[in-house]
């Protein structure tokens, strides 16, 4: 266990490392160099005042001298200055990290719920009517265009019937407390339901086949001989075993969702990094831009290296090699 | 099959079985008996006839739409969705939204399609590499793949689209293909690893085939099952991330019609024309749909042992 969390370990050390360096070359690629912008933006400026510049800020060294100190800069939480904020571009990612969190956290802990629950109720119902209801659902949830499901929700749930948003995050004025929580919820549930349907989809095809596969081992028999209630039987037995790949499909999913993020908050104005990013772009920020998939990186790689982590917990037979 | 009886049940298994055992028995090659089983998976057959329904329908819009799609006419703008005249109404130009999905399929279409054969031929090459030579070169290439897996793509795309110029479909196939080949590459590595020692290989190395021969004459057409089933699910996949980046504005660009960049503006004209929003987003999820089951149903035919 410890020698596979180990490894894994390094692993995520060496995604890492390969990430930085395609960043870095992205960043190389990226039009107008600080100095640049600054040359830009004063008409007086000499062209030894520009060669000084560029040699105090070593845009003339050898790359991997400037790789070594980017990266050194970037560990120290220095990822340069926002073109169209005028503010350190940490801040500006950190500040829109939590509204993305919350997005993400709710939309996962949604299409994980429903779909293991639909999953295992398919699987238990092989060929019945609900079955098949949800297998297709399932289908047409991978299908389905995030953005165009998010304008599809607003034309049904925000325009025809006005039960919810179109958009945004709360509304101003809004007393705190209460009222307060519930407004969030309700400004979270047209994304939220948007975000979670490719996970919640992808999960119950999952969760109905590994329920099906386990379902037909020795040790369920042998539950159900004991005498033990259907319930404990299913709860106990078969659920947990049929769980333990789904986990490994979590950490796999989350590039998607994040995918799934930066077009969610797009559509419903939901000011997380995905809209930061989206805007980044739009006004040549890349200084942003880099920021913003520097962290949606480090997300993934941190939760891979949670779901390693859960799959060696849930699963004491895991060994590495 | 449900409602069924039990009898009833009973014998259409033991039919299966039968006509299953009779397939192997006279001798059927491996692609005979995956065509057989593909012709007989229902939703497979459903999803390739659409396919092809789309298709046809990209390929023949010059001849068979019925307005010119990038005729503007400021009399004729908004125009609801109706059986006579605009079938799907006009945009706030007076086009033809029908006029225009269907030359926006030519695009997205093509994107997919060219996607997926350009992305098998990479990941096959990197794959094969990787699984016949192992090694260093295997843990290189594996580790690039990993690192490829953990990055969330459409933020990528995103930057690399706003750093590479031009709009047009060369741009974001290069761009998909740049980064989208991992799974090919996993899928035939593992292939290749478990075919290399097998005794055609040996054969055709001892009679002095030399290693790009073996790779590509050898290896790679006997891995080609799931490379098949991976391409037709990248057409999916490929139209799905198109239509997001040109919604995004920084895929195919205007006046060039997309179905992704039909809805870039729909959003805002949401309360006025909500088919503009409806029609071309519904046109995605069909073709993306209908590419996903001829893909499971290909799956299900090439490989008995994946079952889901």
């Amino acid at each position: 266990m410890q020698r596979f969390l180990a490894r894994r370990l390094v692993h995520g050390v060496i995604i890492l490392i390969g990430l930085s360096i395609l960043m870095f070359t992205l960043l190389v690629l990226t039009p107008g160099d600080p100095v640049e912008l600054m040359a830009a933006s004063n008409p007086d400026i000499r062209p030894e005042d520009v060669a000084m510049l560029r040699q105090y800020y070593g845009l003339d060294d050898a790359m991997y001298v400037r790789y070594f100190k980017w990266v050194r800069s970037v560990l120290k939480g220095d990822l340069g200055y926002s073109r169209t904020y005028g503010t350190p571009v940490t801040k500006l990612v950190v500040d829109r990290l939590r509204n993305t969190l919350t997005l993400l956290a709710t939309s996962v802990a949604v299409a994980f719920t429903v779909g293991v629950t639909a999953g295992v109720y398919s699987a238990l119902h092989q060929y019945s009517a609900t079955d098949y209801v949800v297998t297709v659902a399932a289908f047409a949830g991978l299908a389905m265009p995030v953005f165009w499901q998010g304008i599809v929700f607003i034309l049904l749930f925000a325009v025809w019937l006005p039960w919810f948003p179109a958009g945004g995050m709360m509304t101003p004025g809004v007393a705190p407390g209460w009222p307060m929580v519930l407004d969030r919820l309700w400004h979270l549930v047209l994304p939220v339901s948007v975000l979670a349907t490719s996970g919640m989809a992808s999960w119950t095809r999952y969760m109905r086949s590994s329920m099906l596969e386990v379902v037909r081992h020795d040790y369920v028999r042998t539950a159900r001989a004991k005498g033990n209630p259907e319930r404990v039987v299913i709860n106990r037995h078969a659920l947990r075993n049929a769980l333990i790949p789904i986990i490994t499909l979590i950490a796999l999913s989350v590039p998607g969702i994040l995918n799934g993020a930066v077009l969610t908050e797009t559509v419903f104005s939901w000011p997380g990094m995905g809209l930061l990013l989206f805007q980044a772009v739009l006004g040549h920020d890349y200084n942003v831009a880099m920021a913003v998939l520097l962290f949606l990186a480090l997300m993934t790689v941190i939760f891979n290296l949670l779901a390693d982590l859960a799959y060696g917990l849930a699963d004491p037979r895991i060994r590495y090699d | 099959m449900p409602g069924e009886s039990a009898p009833r049940q009973l014998a259409l298994r033991l039919e299966r079985l039968r006509s299953e055992a009779a397939g192997y028995a006279v001798g059927q090659s491996y692609w005979q008996i995956a065509r057989r089983r593909f012709l007989k998976h229902r939703l497979a057959m459903i999803g390739g006839t659409v396919c092809l329904l789309l298709t046809l329908m990209a390929v023949l819009a010059p001849w068979i739409a019925p307005h010119t799609f990038d005729r503007i006419d400021l009399n004729a703008r908004w125009t609801q969705p109706g059986l006579t005249g605009n079938v799907f109404g006009t945009d706030e130009l007076g086009r033809d939204v029908l006029t225009r999905i269907m030359y926006a399929g030519r695009i997205s279409l093509v994107v997919g399609y060219v996607t997926a054969v350009s992305i098998s031929i990479v990941g096959s090459l990197v794959g094969a590499v990787a699984g016949f030579y192992g090694g260093w070169v295997d843990s290189v290439l594996m580790r690039l793949v990993d690192m490829l897996i953990a990055i969330p793509l459409l933020p990528l795309y995103l930057i690399l689209a706003a750093l590479i110029p031009g709009g047009g479909v060369g741009r974001i196939v290069l761009i998909f293909t740049l980064f989208g080949w991992t799974t090919v590459a996993r899928l035939v590595r593992g292939q290749i690893l478990s075919l290399k020692s097998q005794d055609f290989v040996e054969a055709g190395r001892a009679m002095g085939a030399s290693e790009a021969r073996l790779i590509l004459r050898h290896l790679i057409p006997n891995a080609l099952a799931p490379v098949i089933v991976a391409a037709t699910l990248t057409v999916g996949t490929a139209i799905l991330s198109e239509s997001g980046l040109s919604y995004l504005g920084l895929g195919i660009q205007p006046p060039i019609p997309s179905w992704g960049n039909m809805l870039q503006r729909a959003q805002e004209y949401l309360l006025k024309a909500s088919w503009l929003a409806i029609f071309p987003g519904l046109f995605i999820f069909i073709t993306v749909l209908s590419f996903n089951f001829l893909g499971d149903g290909l799956r299900d035919a090439l490989d008995p042992r994946l079952k889901t």
